[in-house]
């Protein structure tokens, strides 16, 4: 048995709707499977999983507070992968954007004022996009592989994160706990509703990604990033310049993931830690593919992941199966969306039995 | 054993993992696939590995095992990329992601255990050679295998005329296809032989250079491999040569924490980061070297005209 791709005429628009949806029916499918080989009944493994984070109105909060830093990541990621930025160091740009922000309510922490939020929020942008500088100053002059420079960076962030909080910014009075004082009430991302956890960052996810959506769709810009991301040749001959998309498209995401940053160690955890996120910039990459690189689809793609997450931790705790469940759904699902969307430019055709003479494959 | 002996024992076991993951990504990438997702099959072959030398208690077969099961985790990649022609670079980034949370769930049942040392194997004779025999002939047979894997793929890839072939694959897999070389068949091979080489890179991390099972503890070798090959200009002699450099710099930054200089460790753990970095960077500051010896079609899809 062989398959063979023939080249459709035009987009297939009914696979590039359906295409995730079947991903994600495959996806369940494999976790049906992965249960049933561990021994675990799969209804009520995938119920804990999928269903029961969604039927408390406090795991509702979670699940929006998960989502954020995906969306808000993802919607940063779909501009530079529509354009050819290969940026896979968001992780990186989120890590130093939340170290930015902290340096007021950490550093100058006896300073209270309507205007330390904003401050915070605008140096974390500008920290995460700094750190996204490095690989795209690189691309645009060197051509150096950002791919490289931009993940090899993910692990320096980490360990400056690390040092940083165990050395110089660690809580003089934290009984030696590798953690910065906490932030004072002035420095905490407020929360949208009186009566839950979900807190402003969610708002920012929203609206980069309408904001976006409207500059994809409807501006000059958007159809810069398209056509120079499917040629850089035919978009020089229409005057734009690949040099300086790089740029844009690294500065942008590495602002947005410097945003991301702040707002889970302002609004969620409250203070810096070693450690500041589950891989939030890396699953970001699985949400920008998933929702298609349309904002609007990264924004129900970042739902979606966030579930895994909070399925996971759900999982643990009812049905007794690690939490690794969660990177491993993940990653096939990342697989399974990447796989079918070959459906939406291609007819593929199971042929069986020998191939014919002159046709080689 | 002399100070400079131990030393440079540790700096080539050190750079054996990345010997091995660079020099199977090197074909790879010479048939004119890109496979981001080194990292992934070599976490796969460090569990593989280890897991197999518990259950059978040879760390022989365990070091099989972690060749296997690199070669198989490739051929995912495969079926994506070549079958199904789907973006190498997100494909490899999914492979990646992949590896890293299905290891993490298979060898949580190994956390903690102490594990099996792959032993050496003296070469009768050579091994008695004052300061290199001890060096070069009283190794691991992983090890050996490296070293054989970089003359051998020298000697495939500029004096076979298979290997020939698999180079016109990388530079025009049209031209390839229309002279009747198969192209998607080359590929397949040469992607399960840089799965096996990975794998066995991953195994050589559980089983010889610290023989026990951590989650991640692969820590972005399988990323700087795919670096030493750029840094390498696709060429396997200079594979070797920056394989060792980089194990230099991370027994050196090691030594360098034992040593207490003053110096935050986090800071001395970031010099093999920072250092490929810097590498990438001064390779590309010769622009055209870099254009000559990249494969022209690497990262592009292929799909046959009927």
């Amino acid at each position: 048995m062989r398959i063979e791709l023939k080249k459709r005429e035009n987009m297939s628009s009914l696979f590039s709707i359906l295409s995730p949806f079947i991903a994600l029916g495959l996806t369940l499918v494999a976790g049906i499977i992965l249960f049933l080989s561990l021994g675990k009944d799969p209804v009520s493994a995938l119920y804990s999983f999928f269903i029961e984070p969604l039927t408390e109105v406090w795991s509702l909060h979670e699940l929006a507070i998960k989502a954020a830093p995906l969306i808000l990541i993802a919607v940063g990621l779909s501009v530079c992968y529509r354009s050819n930025n290969w940026n896979i160091g968001a992780e990186g740009q989120f890590i130093i954007g939340a170290m930015a922000g902290s340096v007021l309510p950490v550093v100058f922490h006896g300073w209270e004022s309507p205007l330390v939020l904003p401050l915070m929020l605008i140096f974390a942008m500008i920290g995460g996009a700094a750190y996204a500088a490095i690989p795209a100053f690189l691309k645009a002059r060197l051509n150096t592989n950002e791919i490289l420079t931009s993940l090899m960076l993910v692990y320096v962030a980490q360990l400056l994160l690390d040092w940083t909080v165990r050395g110089p910014w660690r809580n003089p009075e934290g009984f030696n706990f590798p953690e910065t004082r906490n932030f004072a009430d002035s420095a905490v991302l407020p929360r949208i509703i009186e009566t839950g956890k979900t807190h402003w960052g969610f708002g920012f996810a929203l609206i980069a990604a309408i904001v976006l959506w409207f500059v994809m769709r409807r501006t000059l810009k958007g159809f810069e990033i398209t056509v120079l991301g499917q040629s850089a040749r035919a978009g020089r001959f229409a005057g734009f310049s690949d040099k300086k998309m790089v740029y844009f498209a690294f500065l942008l995401s590495g602002a947005l993931a410097g945003l991301a940053g702040i707002s889970e160690v302002s609004g969620a955890i409250g203070q810096l830690r070693p450690v500041i996120s589950p891989g939030y910039g890396f699953t970001a990459i699985i949400v920008a593919f998933l929702g298609r690189l349309n904002p609007l689809g990264i924004v129900a793609a970042g739902l979606i992941l966030a579930l895994t997450y909070l399925g996971g931790e759900a999982a643990q705790i009812s049905i007794g199966i690690t939490d690794k469940v969660t990177r491993l759904f993940q990653g096939l699902l990342l697989f399974f969306v990447l796989g079918c969307d070959t459906l939406i430019h291609y007819r593929i055709r199971l042929v069986f039995g020998a191939a014919q003479k002159g046709s080689a494959a | 054993m002399d100070m400079t002996q131990a030393i440079l024992l540790t700096i080539m076991t050190a750079a054996t993992p990345l010997l091995l993951a660079a020099i199977g990504e090197l074909v790879v990438e010479r048939s004119g696939v890109l496979n981001l997702g080194v990292e992934g099959m070599m976490i796969m072959g460090a569990v593989a590995a280890f897991a197999i030398a518990q259950l059978t208690g040879s760390a022989g077969l365990g070091a099989i095992g972690g060749l296997v099961a690199g070669a198989l985790f490739s051929l995912l990649f495969g079926f994506l990329t070549l079958t199904l022609v789907a973006n190498q670079v997100a494909t490899g980034l999914a492979l990646t992601i992949l590896g890293l949370g299905l290891s993490g769930m298979i060898g949580e049942a190994f956390i903690g255990l102490p594990g099996l040392k792959l032993a050496a194997i003296p070469i009768p004779f050579l091994s008695e050679i004052p300061f290199i025999g001890r060096l070069l002939f009283n190794q691991d047979p992983i090890f050996y295998t490296s070293i054989i894997a970089v003359i051998g793929v020298n000697w495939f890839l500029f004096k076979s005329r298979a290997g020939l072939r698999l180079r016109a694959i990388g530079d025009s897999h049209t031209s390839a296809h229309a002279l009747g070389v198969k192209v998607v068949r080359t590929r397949y091979l040469a992607v399960m032989f840089g799965g096996a080489c990975t794998g066995l890179a991953g195994a050589h991390l559980s089983i010889v250079y610290t023989p026990q099972w951590v989650e991640n503890m692969t820590a972005g070798r399988g990323w700087i491999a795919l670096a030493l090959v750029v840094f390498a200009s696709w060429r396997p002699s200079r594979v070797l040569a920056g394989a060792y450099l980089f194990g230099a710099v991370s027994i050196g930054q090691l030594h360098a924490q034992a040593l207490g200089l003053g110096i935050p460790s986090q800071f001395l753990s970031a010099l093999p980061y920072l250092a490929t970095i810097a590498v990438l960077v001064i390779i590309s500051l010769n622009r055209r070297m870099t254009l000559i010896n990249t494969p022209a079609s690497l990262g592009k899809s292929f799909v046959p005209e009927r």
